[in-house]
This record gives C-alpha cells, structure tokens and sequence, in this order.
C-alpha cells in the first residue's frame, strides 16, 4: 500500500494500534470515532466477540478532506491482543504506515506488554519491515487508575520504551490522551515522507 | 495607491473557532517566517468570513516581529488600477520593480482576475519573483483558485503549490464568542441570553452577523431599557419558531464542541502534510516552473511527481540543474562557433544530454577556423632592404603589439614585392601568441567564402567564424571592388576589430584613396591606420635576394655573377626569381657553368643589348625551357606590349 500516491494525489496513512488483550486499542478508535464529524468518518467496522473483545480487527476509516491538494485519509486499524489471534495480528500490521502501541499501565500487566512488544517485533520482520524503521508511539493507558494500581510514565518508559519514541499517557476511555497520540503517530509518519527528501 | 493596515484587524481581534482556526494557524506561520512556511499563502471563504482581517492580521504580525519588513497589503483592484496607472505613464518596469521588493506581499480579492488574462500574466510573474526572492505572498478570495473562471492553469499550479485554505462559516460558539467581543468594542452591554440568541440565527456571514449586533446597539441605544432575547428578535425580525430551529439542541452543541479536538488535529496535521509532502513537492514544483519559464524540458522532474515514493529529491533536482548548467555552457560554446546551431532543441532537454554533446560536438568539429596563414611565406625569409624597410618595421611593431599600434596596417606597392609574403609572415607570427587565432586570406577567398555561405544559408555561421579570429589579413583588398555585401560584412567585422584591439593587416595595389569600387566608409578605414608603400628592391635587398636563390638552386656563388645580376635593375623579387631561374636553366641546357658571361647572354642575348625590357616582366617561375627547341630568339615573345596597347588593339 503506498502512503502518498501523487498521482491521484492522496494520501493514505494505515495506523495499526497494537498492543496486550484489554489494553484500550478499540477505545480508543471509539473515542475518535466519536469526534469525528459524521461526514469525514467511514462505518467503523467492528468484528467482536460476545464479550466485546475484538475477533477480527477494528478499522475506521478517517477522511480528512483536501489538505494542500492532497485528498487525506487515515485508516485506524485494531489488532485482536489475544496471544492466539497472532495470524490476524500479523496480516492487518501487513503495509501499515505506523503503528500506536497501546500498553496497559496496571503493574500486573507489565509481562503482557513487554509480550506484546517483542510479538510486534517479530511480526514486523515477517513482513521484513525492521521495526526501528517504523514509526511507532507508545501510549500509556488506563492512566486513570488509582496510582498504587498503574505504574507512571516513566516507569514505563524505563520498562518498554527502549528505543525512545515518543509516548503518551492516556485515559482512552474519556479520550484523555488520545487524540495526542493520533497526532504524534501522524506526525512520525508524515514527517518519513520526507524522510526521502529531507528538508 | 496601497491600501494601509486597518489597526484593528490584528490576530488579538480576530476571533478563532473550529471554522478558521487552520487558516488562522497558516497565517500565523507566515507572519512569523515569511517567504519560508507557505509560499504564496491562498485564504479563501465566502464572503464576510474575515478574508480581509485575516490578510491585515498576518501583515500587522509580520510587522511587530520584524518592523524593518516591507508589507503591502493591497486589493486586485488596486493593483490592476496602479498597473494600468503605471503603464499608462510609461513606468512598468519601475512598478514591477517596486513591488519586486516588497517583503511581504498581501492581495485581496483575487477572484477578481477572472478574464483579466494581461493582469494574469502580471502577477504570476510577480508571483514568481517574489517566491524566488524568497518573499511571502498571502492571496485571498472568495473561492479556491481552481474555481475562479479562466484562471490561467499556470497561476492555479502557483497558488496550490503553497497552502491553499478556506475559513468557513464559524459554528454556534464562535459567533457567540464573536458578539461578544464586537459588542465588547463597542462598548454596549446586552442582557444575559441576547447575543446568545443572535448567534442562533443562521446568519450566512460574520458581516451580516455584525449588522445584526449593529442594530440591536441602535436599538438599544434609542430605548432605555435594556433588551432583552424576545426583544431582540422582534428586531432582528426571526420569529421565535425559525430561531428555535435554527438554534442547535444542547446535546447537538456538545459534539459541536467536542468536534474542536478533531479540528485541532486536523489543522496539526495540515500542517505536518504541509512541512513534509509539499515541501519536497513545492521544491519540484518551483524547479519545474523556473526552468520552463527559462524554456528548459522538464519531463524529468515532472516524473519525480509521478513518483510514489519521492526518494533524493534535492539530489534529482541539484542534478538536473547540473544538467541545465552543462547545457548553457554547450550552448553559449555553440553560439560562439554557429549562433543558429545554438537554438536549437536539443539545448533545452536535459533529458537527453548526450544529444546535445553529440549537436556541440558537431559544431566544434564544422567550426572550422578561419583560413590560416600559409607557412610558405615565414618572416625569416623576407628579404630585407631599404625599399621595404619601413613596411617591415611597421609588420614588426604590428606583430608585437597586435590592434595596439597600426591598426589597420595597409601595405601597398605594384604587384609581385612580397606584400603577400610580408602579409602572411605577419600573420604567422601574429599566430603563435597565445589563443590565437589568424584570419589570413586572400580577399578573393573571402568574397568566395561569403558567397557560399549566402548560399548555404549559413551567414551567421561565416560571421561567427571570423569573428572569433584575434587578427584578420586579408591579401589584395582592391578585389572587393563592386562586391557590396562583402564590403557590408567587412565594415562589421571592421569596426569590431577596431574596437577590440584586433590586428588588421591588409595588401593593395596603391594607396587605398586610389582604388576604385571601394566605398568611402571602407577607404577611410583603410586610411585610419598606417598605409606603408613598399617600392622597387633596392640594390642591397637585390644582392640579399639573389645570394639566398642562387644559394637554394645550388649555384656557386661568384662575385662577378652575383655583382652582375644585383646591378640589373628589377621591379619586383619575383622579377628577380625570375631572372635567375632562366640563368640557371640555360645553364643547364648548355651544361655549362653558371656565370656572369652566361648570364649576361642569356639575359642580353645578341646586340643590340639593352632593347630587351626586363621591366613589367611577368615570369612568375614560369619559365620555358631554352632547351625544348625554342632556341630562336625570333620564336620567344620576350616583350608583350603594355596591356593598354592590347586592350586597343582588342577593340580595333
């Protein structure tokens, strides 16, 4: 999938929010489905078990309408956390422009995430993408928790966010954060289009 | 003829909602980095949204952050007037140049350009040079650029190279807001509710929404009371069931407001395309544009916008600059050697760079110089004398200090003294200075040369060729005599010559005043240097001449020979040539010795001595053999009568 097509002069950002089981990714995509105005957004499309936990994936398909004449789209992607939805996880990170890792901030759930980070890694080399290369932002959710629950920003930062990419901490369930780090996942994946070309 | 700031308009006054925060952003960005952010900046919205204020704001901005800046804010109108006003008075250029240095450049109204195709062309110009100064351009209109009817695509590729944006109708909050402030300026209070109601009112515009606060102050100010919402519409005429309609439900408002998170994130990320996909964009673009303008092919760079991943732009751009750049030198090489060659195509298509080697090349091979001097002639072997020793110090000064002393230097004198050995020994010499390159002909050769250029249609070619020459010497100028376009080329190259400080060097029969067919312009030319005669030979060059023949044909130099034929009186060396070579062949055919006693025979023959005329002799080396058979004197035809007495006897 390209990102920028210049000759129908589009551009197409694929955003995958990645991520442990229970972790808020879907919450995050209803909070921004939320907000956006009814004509700039698609269906979300939402594949989810009895419980609520995502089956399939979520995608909701964002139109920002006409930016310096380009027609702008954002595609919002979910994957299913469960350690056994691997094959679905892998097929939707396939051609995605940038990935949101959302990690749970309970102390306890601390071995998920990490879990979840290498299951990233390596699902990202199957697609031979090398994941220092892909732009990626951490989001701390469930900052909302009473503190002896969760562990701090940087705590977490120590625990998970080796590489430094920019992190966020967040509250997806009253939207706490979570338009911030749509905006730092589309600035890191707009800036490496120019990456090319530097300016 | 600029419209100035209206003070309040400035960004603290203008009141930012979800409608027009991007482009309220954009113009912040350009005020604080002129020419830099977004070049040229395109607001556009319908009409009454705050346009103009926002144009106004950005330049007061710009202002305060750097007050040495030159901001003109002006309307099409204005500008078209003070064009039209310019040109009228004969001062475009300096109006152009005016508003070349203008920093920072605001146009309002520019839907207005609609059918004005000469003021189109006007300011895409202008448009271009400022963006190539690096000067900001700030345009809005009622409409994005690719609406305004007849817009020349060119500009509408300009404009949607920066940042185009709109500003729209401002939601619930932002009129309220709105009201609020005006009001507020305006120093009236309203009841609590009342400018709420107003800002339900659906209200296409700001402006008919400040008419409408502008009659509630009227009212106000006329009844003592306060007013209240149920009085204020009656003012504003709605009724109370079309502003309950129009009026958003609470649950309908919060969305409104929470919507504002994802307007925020759309102008970041506005902004953030801006910076990365138009940058790299607006530098191909700008190439792109530049180079056409400068009638270069731009397919390459058009490519890069095909791409889908735009990989080393600046180094495809840099390169093809290199391109363009190789291009120009191949050209201005080209024009040098055949101008005509220089127009051709394949000098503006950096896409095939190897074309153009091949074209330069062709022309350098076909440029061929200008005849050289021939090496038959060097100055060693001039023969040196009193006759000609003033046309030799003035070839002497000539070499040395070339265009410099006699400029042009004519030597003149009857045929056959060596004006075409001296001619071309000066110009062999004059070649081996550095970067010469002598022109050295004969004059005949040159009107030849002309004359198949004409017909080759290669005129400028010819021009080009012999202008390149550091020195032209031309031999036996009298020839030019009725040949007119020669005389023309020759008057051109003449005075460029002069100019440039480029030796002329040319020979003639007789003093240039005394040739016919010349034009005066041409004999005064001629006259404007030196002219040096060279006369008979001299004893002395005689005696010099004859040692050095009779040396190379191997003759034993004998006093009484050489004293002999010294003494006879020649017009010319080549008499003398002449001369000697009928001795020595006589010589050989008796295979006797050469010497005088032989010489004198040959040369007096039989008494009565003396009646021969060695004068006006023209052997020219041709000499027929005494040996063939032809002994009798009576057979040979020594003496042809003078040409007139032919030219008499002709015509009898």
């Amino acid at each position: 999938m390209s990102l920028v097509n210049f000759t129908t002069r589009e551009i197409t950002c694929k955003i995958v929010y990645y991520g442990p089981g229970r972790s808020g990714k879907t919450t995050n995509l209803h909070y921004v489905y939320g907000r956006v105005p009814e004509t700039r957004r698609g269906r979300m499309v939402s594949l989810a078990t009895q419980t609520d936990r995502t089956l399939f994936f979520d995608f909701l398909p964002i139109d920002l309408g006409q930016i310096s004449g380009f027609s702008t789209r954002f595609q919002l992607y979910t994957v299913p956390g469960q350690v056994y939805y691997n094959a679905t996880r892998r097929l939707v990170l396939q051609g995605a422009d940038g990935v949101v890792f959302v990690g749970d901030s309970q102390a306890r759930q601390l071995d998920e995430n990490i879990e979840s980070l290498q299951n990233l890694q390596s699902n990202l080399l199957e697609h031979g993408v090398d994941v220092r290369t892909m732009p990626l932002v951490m989001q701390y959710n469930k900052q909302d928790l009473p503190p002896e629950l969760i562990l701090t920003q940087a705590e977490l930062d120590d625990a998970l966010n080796f590489r430094s990419v920019p992190s966020f901490s967040a509250d997806a369930l009253h939207g706490t954060g979570v338009f911030e780090t749509l905006k730092g996942i589309s600035e890191l994946v707009l800036k490496k289009l120019a990456a090319g070309s530097p300016a | 003829m600029t419209s100035t700031l209206n003070p309040r308009f400035t960004f603290e006054t203008f009141v930012v909602g979800a409608a027009n925060r991007l482009a309220v952003t954009a113009g912040r960005t350009v005020a604080e980095n002129p020419g830099s952010a977004y070049n040229p900046l395109f607001i556009y919205s319908g009409s009454g949204l705050g346009k103009t204020h926002l144009l106004m704001a950005i330049g007061h901005a710009a202002k305060a952050l750097a007050t040495q800046l030159n901001i003109e804010y002006l309307t099409l109108d204005e500008y078209v007037e003070a064009f039209h006003a310019a040109i009228a008075a004969g001062q475009g250029d300096a109006f152009r140049r005016r508003f070349q240095n203008v920093d920072v450049l605001l146009v309002d109204d520019v839907q207005f350009l609609t059918n004005r195709k000469e003021m189109q062309a006007e300011l895409l110009r202008l448009t271009e040079a400022l963006q190539q100064a690096g000067h900001q351009i700030v345009l809005a209109s009622d409409r994005p650029p690719a609406e305004i009817a007849d817009l020349d695509e060119r500009l509408i590729s300009r404009f949607s190279g920066g940042l185009v944006v709109d500003m729209g109708i401002p939601d619930y909050e932002t009129r309220v807001a709105i009201l609020r402030r005006k009001a507020e300026e305006r120093g009236s209070k309203f009841q609590p509710g009342v400018l709420e109601t107003v800002a339900k009112i659906d209200f296409p515009n700001v402006r008919e929404l400040m008419g409408a606060l502008n009659r509630l102050i009227a009212f106000q100010a006329v009844n003592d009371t306060p007013m209240n919402e149920e009085a204020a519409r009656n003012v504003l005429g709605v009724s109370t069931a079309a502003s309950s309609s129009a009026a958003p439900s609470p649950v309908a408002s919060s969305p409104a407001a929470s919507s504002d998170e994802f307007s925020q994130f759309l102008s970041d990320v506005t902004v953030t395309v801006g910076k990365a996909v138009e940058a790299w964009r607006a530098r191909v673009a700008e190439a792109v544009l530049r180079w056409e303008g400068e009638g270069y092919r731009t397919g390459r760079l058009e490519k890069l916008l095909d791409q889908e991943t735009p990989a080393a732009v600046d180094e495809a751009i840099a390169a093809y600059v290199q391109d363009v750049d190789r291009l120009k030198a191949l050209e201005a090489e080209v024009a040098v050697l055949d101008p005509q060659a220089a127009g051709e195509k394949v000098f503006r298509d950096p896409d095939h760079m190897d074309d153009a080697e091949a074209a330069a090349a062709k022309v350098r091979d076909g440029a061929a110089p200008p005849p050289a001097p021939s090496a038959a002639f060097p100055l060693e072997t001039y023969f040196a004398g009193s006759s000609n020793e003033v046309a030799l110090s003035a070839a002497r000064d000539a070499i040395a200090k070339p265009g410099k002393k006699y400029n042009p230097l004519v030597i003149v004198g009857p045929s056959g003294l060596g004006k075409t050995h001296l001619l071309n020994a000066i110009g062999l010499e004059l070649a081996r200075k550095k970067h010469a390159i002598v022109a050295c002909l004969s004059t005949q050769q040159f009107v030849d040369e002309l004359i198949a250029a004409i017909d080759g249609n290669r005129v400028d070619w010819w021009r080009a060729r012999y202008r390149r020459a550091t020195a032209l010497l031309l031999d036996d100028i009298q020839l030019l005599a009725g040949k007119e376009r020669t005389q023309e080329e020759l008057f051109n190259l003449f005075n460029q010559f002069l100019d440039a400080d480029r030796q002329l060097v040319f020979t003639a029969p007789a003093h240039p005043n005394r040739l016919e067919g010349l034009e005066e312009r041409i004999i005064s030319r001629l006259e404007g240097g030196l002219v040096v005669e060279i006369g008979e030979p001299d004893k002395d060059l005689r005696r010099g001449a004859l040692e050095r023949l009779l040396t190379t044909q191997r003759v034993p130099m004998e006093p009484a020979l050489l004293d002999y034929l010294a003494d006879r009186r020649v017009d010319s060396v080549r008499s003398l040539t002449g001369m000697v070579q009928r001795v020595v062949e006589a010589a050989a055919a008796q295979d006797a010795p050469v010497t005088a006693g032989l010489a004198r025979e040959v040369l007096e023959g039989a008494p009565p001595p003396g009646t021969r005329r060695t004068t006006g002799l023209r052997t020219s080396g041709i000499v027929v053999s005494s040996a063939g058979g032809v002994r009798s004197r009576e057979k040979m035809v020594w003496d042809w009568p003078a040409s007139s007495d032919r030219v008499i006897e002709d015509v009898r």
